[in-house]
């Protein structure tokens, strides 16, 4: 039965994939339909303790991509990850994914993404909500 | 909660207030359940890293869940579901923070209300639908990060309870994700 709360929530998800859509055609670098696979995939593996605009158990992923690590202020990093260094690119952020222990032993963070499709995925959803480099 | 949205979560409610009586009723029936056996501390220090990290997660929940609870949005229904599941989160709390004890650590500390009410956004929440769908994106992220953390942990024990704490994360999932008008996902290994 369609109920009306269900209508609701459905047209609530239309116009915000319109808008989102809107916002990545913009960007001719990123495909519309990584960047909306990653942003599901980001919802059900990151969420839990990311968010894009807040800093939670982990920091806020607005504009992490071209970001030097450990740089959002205020946010209480790891020494390990104050260590690492350097900024999040792609590369780098693939490399992070596939074994967060493995390139900062002893951050806070203990993910470990074996499939590379998934890895491309959530990195082409998280340049989608960064500055284009 | 207003009017209006009252009539139009007749469904939803009706749902919870079933879901809540299920619930209740199963957990009379297994007042023996306890949580995985793990008689020593963590024998590895990346173990109490991540035991340290979900146990930030269940504060998070706890709050999420309490803040909600005190804001007036919930039905009786709903608010006796969400007061169920937020007793689970802190049964996973408490057996964190043990282990973390235990092994001569301090549990991380939860943070303020006024923090938790910032990163969750929850002065955007205006009815019960706002609150339904907050809960099902955290549980659903926690089911998650329990799953995804178990490949870091070198003690079974320890990967068992994560596993079990996992499968909580997962029920309040269901519930609430149907509650919402959530499809049931067509794809298997719906939190890997």
């Amino acid at each position: 039965m369609r109920t009306p709360l269900r209508s609701t929530l459905q047209l609530g998800g239309v116009a915000a994939a319109g808008l989102f859509a809107a916002t990545i055609f913009a960007r001719p670098s990123l495909a519309v339909d990584d960047v909306s696979a990653g942003q599901m995939l980001y919802q059900a593996k990151c969420t839990g303790c990311h968010s894009v605009d807040a800093d939670r158990i982990g920091p806020r992923h607005r504009d992490v991509v071209g970001r030097k690590v450990a740089s959002v202020p205020g946010f209480n990093y790891s020494p390990a990850l104050k260590k690492l260094g350097g900024i999040w690119t792609p590369a780098r952020l693939d490399r992070w994914l596939s074994g967060t222990q493995k390139m900062a032993p002893g951050s806070r963070m203990y993910i470990e993404i074996d499939d590379p499709t998934q890895r491309r995925l959530l990195i082409a959803y998280l340049k989608s909500v960064s500055k284009p480099h | 909660m207003d009017i209006e949205d009252r009539s139009l979560t007749g469904n939803r409610r009706a749902f919870l207030q079933q879901a809540g009586a299920l619930t209740v009723g199963a957990a009379a029936a297994g007042l023996i359940a306890s949580p995985p056996a793990i008689a020593a501390a963590p024998k590895f220090r990346s173990d109490i890293g991540v035991i340290q990290t979900a146990l930030a997660l269940e504060h998070e929940g706890i709050a999420a869940y309490r803040l909600a609870g005190k804001s007036g949005l919930l039905s009786k229904g709903t608010l006796q579901v969400a007061t169920i599941f937020m007793g689970h989160h802190e049964a996973h709390r408490d057996s964190l923070a043990k282990l973390v004890i235990k092994a001569g650590s301090k549990p991380v500390a939860p943070k303020s209300d006024a923090q938790y009410v910032a990163e969750l956004n929850l002065a955007s929440l205006k009815s019960e639908k706002d609150v339904v769908a907050l809960a099902t994106t955290l549980e659903h992220g926690a089911a998650s990060a329990y799953i995804g953390q178990i490949n870091a942990i070198k003690d079974p024990k320890l990967a068992n309870l994560f596993a079990s704490i996992s499968a909580d994360e997962a029920l309040h999932w269901t519930a609430l994700n149907a509650a919402g008008g959530g499809q049931i996902p067509k794809s298997a290994y719906v939190f890997a």
